[in-house]
């Protein structure tokens, strides 16, 4: 049954293991603002208008 | 296309002036610009997310030369290498899903920007940059002409980087990290079963509990601590002290409790009460970062000047450094930020900041300007008089009430009640204790940590902030955005309203314009519509708008003399458009009011008064409020519209006129001393002693992003008529309060009853925390939303 030691420390150290990434996360300021990330995930795709066919992604969006 | 909206900014294009590009509609040369801007460097998706998102950009021309001066703009830097800097800079603009796009690819349009992030909240933009190949001013300008142009006052002088402070997402996040697992940890003790492998490795769950609980009981508690220590050393019992005896005994005696094998201890419930406490701390602290409610004078004040050297050379200089006796040079729209007099012919100065009072007042050459105006028209020269720190305005903010801790001003409802819960409470231990002690000394200590335990006035702690967290975003999104979660307590206490006259109870946007005189023809009327047309004078801006529409005609000849008027010949007619003095007409009556008169080929026809508009719903407002409020007008104004006001406002209402900014802050102060709980309404920069001074100060805004001096909430104009029922919502929440408290206290004597008999079982306090918190959590939070629509 000693597994159980090993199991529970296997646990805590994957839990600490998040703990740092929030910590992390932050210390990194993206706890600051919670709003913009979320406009800004859905811009991806228009920078790609640089490329040869700009009208047709314009026009994919608008659909 | 078949609006008849400018395409990039939205706003009505006037028939003539429709230009019409790429197939698209603009009002304005200046929104065509900013399309072909955008159209030529693939950025026209910044159309797609938002209908007419952008802004005109405006005429900055010189405006932002001091940016060459390398000692002030690196005061604006955060961060500055030989081949990157980083600046923030805001923009008020900032305001939907197009400009976080159209600013975060700035580096498209400009050559040495390497990345530009978005702070949507904060309504700032930072731009790391290559200060070789680009400097800061040039990225200003291109801001400005893309109609994004940033705010740079005298505030960002002295803060380049401000200090996030983030420990309370830390504390919280320590603390759910150590509730969580003890919870996991803790469920066998929670069924009890005796198998024995459970037995086994009881020792090694708990002392594991143990460890985990150690951070949250030394650094995410730690606030209550302080906060405890520091009431019981000023002699004030808040209700940090129950609640920071209620951990520190629930941590002794769990630990005592595993060290001698009595049993598993509390640190399910004791991690759990810190983490509840902490999210409660959290939901208060709902902060309108785009707005500032500490601003003072210098978030007005340009942060350089130009000052004209002995040999006429023009330089920037930063605002501290003038000195009396320095020659300055102001451009239009420029603020005026030392007191001075003027050098050149004459002037004509706003002092909307100050005052509140829209129309420009015309100064002659002599005349002593004061710091705070704005100036209006043709660059002026002017000779300072005080430096900065030493002028009129500024010399406000040296008075005692800016200077006061804010927090400590007043005592909130919480610690009133623990003001008489810490000392029953302990009452109840003690006595318990004493029983118990002659029985049995071990169920005596268990008996007196246990009350302490369940007392932990946790669902109290609770009550004010989720309440009030509540109520506070109810009231943001009705366009009432308040400092912090205090003063909705502050607002339900108030039994005096004064307002200030200028700009509160009036509207400095709309006049109400009558004529005088000779009528004009529709001819005539033509011709006066198309003079205005051409002069960007306040006054003559809101005649135009006043007009009614009518087609356009050349003007030639046209000449605006400052603070006297406008001439131009129009169809071979000549006209003048200005002062009485301008029309060479002797004004027969001196009654104080602004006017404009006309004169067509040498005949004087009449004129056009301008009257305060009061804003709408102003004596509705005023009949709710006087069953339950005294209301007061303070005015800096002279009497001229004091019968006019004494038919808005209800019988008894106290009006003074004539007030200075330090005579409205001992006006407010002698009501106080009266034992009176002041409420000040006011807006311009001269309100803000009397802001300050108050119990809770109000500052009316026409425009929520740009100026409001500091207060304890900003409302915004167009929602003055409900600020009735902002009161009686914050009543409305003091009373949930009150009626969660009640529920909560009925738990703690639940709990007691169990901690007195010395039946506290871990199990129990384990289902009595979480219950109470939910219980009361969903209460508060569910009386507070139905107050919010019923009163409506």
């Amino acid at each position: 049954m000693s597994v159980i030691y090993l199991l529970i420390s296997i646990s805590i150290i994957i839990a600490i293991g998040f703990f740092i990434a929030f910590i992390r996360a932050v210390k990194t300021g993206q706890y600051d603002d919670d709003y913009t990330p979320s406009v800004r995930m859905l811009f991806d795709d228009e920078l790609k208008v640089e490329n040869p066919k700009p009208k047709q992604i314009t026009e994919e969006k608008q659909n | 296309m078949d609006t008849q909206n400018c395409f990039h900014c939205g706003l009505d294009i006037i028939k003539v002036e429709e230009i019409v590009f790429d197939e698209k509609k603009f009002c304005c040369n200046g929104c065509k610009t900013v399309y072909e801007i955008f159209s030529l460097n693939d950025l026209s998706c910044y159309y797609d997310f938002e209908k007419s998102p952008g802004a005109t950009p405006q005429d900055i021309h010189g405006k932002y030369d001091f940016l060459d001066n390398e000692s002030i703009s690196s005061k604006l830097l955060e961060f500055q290498e030989d081949t990157t800097a980083i600046v923030s800079l805001s923009i008020p603009h900032i305001h939907c899903s197009s400009c976080i796009w159209i600013l975060e690819n700035l580096q498209r349009l400009q050559k040495g920007i390497s990345s530009s992030q978005v702070n949507f909240p904060n309504k700032k933009v930072r731009i790391t940059y290559n200060p070789e190949l680009v400097s800061i001013k040039t990225i200003v300008y291109l801001l400005s002409s893309i109609g994004y142009e940033p705010y740079i006052s005298l505030e960002n002088y002295e803060t380049g980087t401000a200090n996030v402070d983030r420990s309370l997402t830390y504390k919280l996040g320590v603390a759910f990290f150590c509730f969580g697992n003890i919870m996991l940890l803790s469920f066998p003790e929670y069924f009890e079963v005796n198998e024995y492998w459970l037995d086994t490795y009881k020792p090694f769950f708990r002392w594991l509990i143990f460890v985990i609980s150690l951070p949250a009981f030394f650094y995410s508690a730690n606030g209550y601590y302080i906060s405890a220590y520091k009431s019981i050393k000023s002699g004030m019992l808040n209700i940090d002290i129950p609640i920071a005896l209620g951990i520190i005994v629930m941590f002794v005696r769990s630990t005592i409790d595993i060290v001698f094998d009595y049993g598993s201890g509390f640190f399910d419930s004791l991690t759990g009460l810190i983490f509840f406490m902490l999210l409660g701390k959290m939901f208060q602290i709902k902060t309108y970062s785009f707005l500032s409610f500490e601003r003072d004078f210098k978030s007005y004040f340009p942060i350089a000047i130009t000052r004209i050297n002995s040999d006429a050379s023009e330089e920037s200089v930063p605002v501290y450094d003038i000195q009396k006796g320095d020659r300055l040079l102001i451009r239009n729209q420029e603020l005026i930020p030392v007191d001075g007099i003027l050098i050149s012919e004459s002037a004509s100065i706003d002092y909307s900041f100050v005052t509140g009072e829209a129309i420009p007042i015309t100064k002659k050459s002599g005349d002593k300007i004061f710091a705070g105006g704005k100036q209006i028209g043709k660059v002026i020269d002017m000779e300072v008089l005080h430096s900065v720190s030493q002028s009129y305005l500024t010399q406000l903010w040296s008075n005692d009430v800016f200077q006061k801790d804010v927090e400590q001003k007043h005592k909130n409802i919480t610690d009133t009640i623990s003001r008489y819960f810490t000392p029953i409470l302990l009452l109840i231990a003690f006595a318990s204790f004493a029983y118990w002690i002659f029985i049995d000394t071990v169920t005596a200590f268990n008996v007196f940590t246990s009350i302490l335990i369940v007392a932990c006035p946790c669902a109290l702690a609770l009550t004010a902030p989720f309440t009030m967290g509540n109520v506070l975003r109810i009231l943001g999104k009705q366009k009432f955005y308040l400092k912090n979660a205090l003063v909705i307590e502050q607002l339900a206490k108030v039994d005096t309203i004064v307002f200030d006259k200028t700009g509160t109870i009036t509207t400095n946007k709309k006049s109400s314009i009558s004529y005088e005189g000779t009528p004009l023809s529709g001819e005539n009327l033509i011709l006066v519509k198309n003079l205005l047309r051409a002069s960007n004078h306040p006054l003559s801006r809101m005649l135009y708008d006043f007009l009614p529409e009518c087609k356009r005609m050349k003007i030639t000849d046209f000449e605006e003399i400052t603070g006297k008027g406008i001439q131009a010949t129009i169809d071979g007619k000549h006209l003048k458009i200005g002062s009485a003095f301008f029309v060479e007409k002797v004004e027969e009556s001196a009654v104080m009011q602004t006017s404009v008169h006309i004169k067509i080929d040498g005949v004087y026809y009449g004129k056009y008064i301008f009257n305060n508009q009061y804003r709408e719903g102003l004596d509705s407002l005023f009949r709710s409020l006087k069953g339950d409020y005294q209301i007061k007008v303070l005015s800096g104004d002279n009497d001229g519209e004091k019968t006019t006001l004494e038919n808005i406002l209800p019988k008894g209402t106290e009006l003074v006129f004539n007030q200075k900014p330090e005579q409205k802050l001992e006006f407010i102060k002698k009501l106080q001393d009266e034992g009176k709980n002041v409420m000040m309404v006011g807006d311009g920069l001269n309100d803000a002693g009397a802001l300050a001074q108050s119990n809770i100060g109000i500052s009316i805004s026409e425009n929520v992003n740009v100026f409001s001096p500091a207060c304890d909430a900003i409302l915004e104009a167009n929602e003055f008529q409900k600020l009735h029922y902002f009161l009686k919502l914050s009543k409305k929440a003091m009373k949930t309060i009150k009626m969660s408290f009640a529920i909560s206290l009925i738990y703690n004597v639940v709990g007691l009853s169990f901690a007195i008999t010395g039946h506290l079982m871990p199990l129990v306090a384990a289902i009595i925390m979480p219950l109470s918190t939910i219980t009361i959590v969903s209460f508060v939070t569910v009386m507070s939303n139905y107050y919010a629509k019923s009163l409506k």
